[in-house]
């Protein structure tokens, strides 16, 4: 007969006493397979880090990028209007500090990071012996400054703060178009906005305005209605029968076609325009498939408490639904981002669009490798930037748990 | 047929409760919901078939019967989660029908209370009672939650107003779920099976709160097998089977003397084992 161990004699579960080393002969030296196989590879990793380590330091010229670096940033935004785009820029500074200060209220690794980023860069043009270093670092005390404020007047300042968020774009479009001949705010034509200015201008407007559209599309496709249902049933799968290339140069050609004589409409409004329809086509996708992960319970509970459809949409389903899909959400988003190179193709002078501009120059034969390592960098910047975002939160919002 | 040889109690089966103290119902005259001969048909398959029902105000009403008998569908029809096809339904005066106010208008007035509780998984415990309050009573934020906080003292979990449902136990869930409803100030309660999901030890906290509000005088339709229950609380007893009501009546008939074969047949299955 066994008898039960008493309760006191509960053994701790086991703990794991490993070391470096234990591990390493573990899982690097096992065998003599797996021991040629960490040597090779080691070998293998070393050599190409040693390569790279080699090419960036002595080999490459930079030249091509540093004397560049103003065609990269903004193409050809005149010089004379520098100064909205360093404001806009400390605007964004203060409105994040802010943010940070009433909702985050303490710094944490990604706070410090963003705080790093611009004494690097500052750091690095002032070795340019550039004038504008000193900017940069006024981005970093503005935030600090608003990280403050925030965190010490938090119920004082948080309307004002989400309603300066929420005007931020609006800001934007109206401080880097600018209106009237001329004066302090005169006016610049899309024609001369490029570099990375244009790829974050089409990609924050395609990922603002395709959001709610591909959640009403989504919506519209889930309604008891038929023409409603209908309606967005072609338009989605209309959509997403198509590449995003075609649609951009339908936009560019074929538009003006339709239009009638002497109307005109903006070549990057065109190109944004198209974006926009494309991403919503496939965001109503991905949102329908939030929607068909909630159960049919909580639409009864929602139904049963007296909530009418739109409240019960906005309360109940749609809260629960985009909170299921942040993943695929953000992925399309950072797919969208990297997208916005496509208009490079029809002229449009985006980040890719200045690279090549920038290779055609005779001065800069050859110089493929520096131009694309540098501008591949900033996309990875970006959108390693909104995978980060996307996992915090993922994290605040407790996806997962139920 | 003659009684008398086929009489068969089941009342020895049941834990004897005393029956609890109730207010007295409203008048028969004037009854809160009326049924009558409400059909439907899921597809082909006919699920109810021509029921008639009245309740008075106060009444409390136990519907059991075998699985696909169409009890859920019937409880679920009175506020509209299921349309009927034939037939009237007419809820406190008003009648259901595709009329999208007359439907707000009942769901107002009647709370529901689900097997799978259907709390909101991304609201506190809180922010789902006062949800209706505010949204559809129009109700401002501190007079909901002042309410919400009463009623979660009377389910008995006040501390549990910050948590969210998923780190509540499903007796808790389910109470929770009963104060959602009742938050409403509903004039009727409907239970869809509300003790069929929970572990046995659960049963009995939500069953006690059940029988606090049948005894404020609530009206309530309940489906479920909790037998003790409807011998301590209910007026009358309906026992469903093949979407029709086949015998109905007071507690201590359909316990000591029910009717018919098939009555019989399900008290059987259901206690003595």
């Amino acid at each position: 007969m066994t008898t039960l161990t008493p309760t006191k004699d509960v053994l701790p579960p086991p703990t794991e006493r490993s070391t470096v080393l234990g591990w390493m002969k573990k899982n690097l030296f096992g065998s003599i397979g797996d021991s040629i196989l960490t040597i090779l590879g080691g070998a293998f990793l070393v050599w190409m880090i040693y390569t790279l380590i080699v090419w960036i330091t002595t080999k490459a010229e930079w030249a091509v990028v540093t004397d560049n670096l103003q065609l990269f940033m903004k193409g050809q935004y005149p010089a004379d209007a520098d100064w909205r785009l360093w404001f806009l820029l400390f605007l964004l500074a203060v409105i994040v500090g802010l943010m940070w200060g009433i909702a985050i209220k303490r710094p944490t690794g990604a706070g410090w990071t963003l705080l790093i980023v611009p004494i690097v860069l500052a750091a690095w043009l002032f070795t340019l012996e550039r004038s504008s270093w000193w900017r940069l670092l006024v981005i970093d005390v503005l935030a600090i400054i608003g990280y403050l404020l925030g965190k010490r007047y938090p119920s004082k300042l948080s309307r004002i703060t989400y309603l300066l968020a929420l005007l931020y774009m609006p800001i934007v479009i109206l401080i880097v178009r600018g209106f009237g001949e001329d004066g302090f705010l005169f006016y610049v034509p899309t024609n001369l906005w490029g570099g990375l200015l244009l790829s974050l201008l089409l990609a924050i407007f395609a990922i603002v305005f395709s959001f709610p559209i591909g959640v009403l599309l989504a919506l519209g496709r889930q309604s008891k209605l038929p023409a409603v249902k209908g309606l967005s049933v072609l338009y989605i799968e209309l959509i997403r029968g198509v590449p995003l290339i075609t649609l951009l140069f339908m936009g560019q050609l074929m538009l003006p076609l339709f239009l009638p004589a002497g109307i005109t409409i903006d070549r990057v409004l065109r190109a944004i325009v198209a974006m926009i329809m494309f991403a919503a086509a496939y965001m109503a996708e991905n949102v329908r498939g939030g929607l068909q992960s909630i159960p049919k319970g909580q639409y009864e509970a929602a139904d049963a408490i007296g909530l009418s459809g739109w409240q019960k949409m906005v309360f109940i389903i749609l809260p629960q639904a985009l909170r299921a899909v942040i993943p695929v959400l953000v992925g399309q988003f950072i797919g969208l981002f990297k997208d916005t190179t496509l208009v490079a193709l029809l002229g449009l002078l985006d980040l890719l669009g200045i690279a090549r501009g920038v290779l055609a120059n005779p001065n800069y034969i050859g110089r493929q490798l520096e131009v694309f390592t540098f501008i591949g960098l900033i996309y990875w910047v970006f959108s390693y930037g909104m995978s980060y975002g996307s996992q915090r939160l993922e994290a605040v919002l407790g996806v997962g748990e139920r | 047929m003659s009684t008398e040889q086929t009489q068969q109690s089941f009342a020895e089966s049941i834990p004897d409760r005393e029956r609890i103290e109730r207010p007295e119902l409203g008048s028969a005259d004037e009854p809160i919901i009326v049924c009558e001969d409400v059909h439907k048909w899921y597809g082909q398959f006919h699920v109810l078939r021509g029921v008639n029902m009245q309740v008075r105000k106060g009444e409390v009403v136990v519907i059991f019967g075998p699985s696909g008998s169409g009890k859920s569908t019937f409880i679920r029809c009175i506020n509209r989660l299921e349309e009927h096809q034939k037939g009237r339904i007419i809820v406190d005066g008003i009648e259901l029908s595709h009329d999208v106010r007359n439907i707000a208008a009942i769901r107002k007035e009647v709370g529901m209370v689900f097997q799978q509780f259907n709390l909101f998984p991304h609201l506190t415990v809180l922010q789902n009672i006062t949800l209706g309050p505010i949204y559809v009573r129009k109700w401002d934020k501190q007079k909901a939650e002042e309410i919400a906080m009463q009623l979660l003292e009377r389910v008995g979990i006040p501390e549990q107003a910050h948590k969210y449902p998923g780190q509540l136990s499903g007796g808790q869930q389910q109470r929770v779920a009963i104060a959602r409803a009742l938050a409403m100030q509903p004039k009727i309660m409907l239970f869809d099976e509300p003790t069929s999901a929970l572990d046995p030890e659960m049963i009995k906290e939500v069953l006690e709160v059940m029988e606090e509000l049948a005894a404020s005088g609530m009206t309530m339709l309940v489906v479920t097998h909790e037998m003790g229950f409807a011998r301590a609380v209910a007026d009358t007893m309906y026992f469903f089977d093949q979407g029709q009501i086949v015998e109905s009546g007071p507690p201590e008939q359909i316990f000591e003397n029910p009717q018919e074969d098939r009555t019989k047949l399900f008290l059987s299955q259901i206690l003595q084992h």
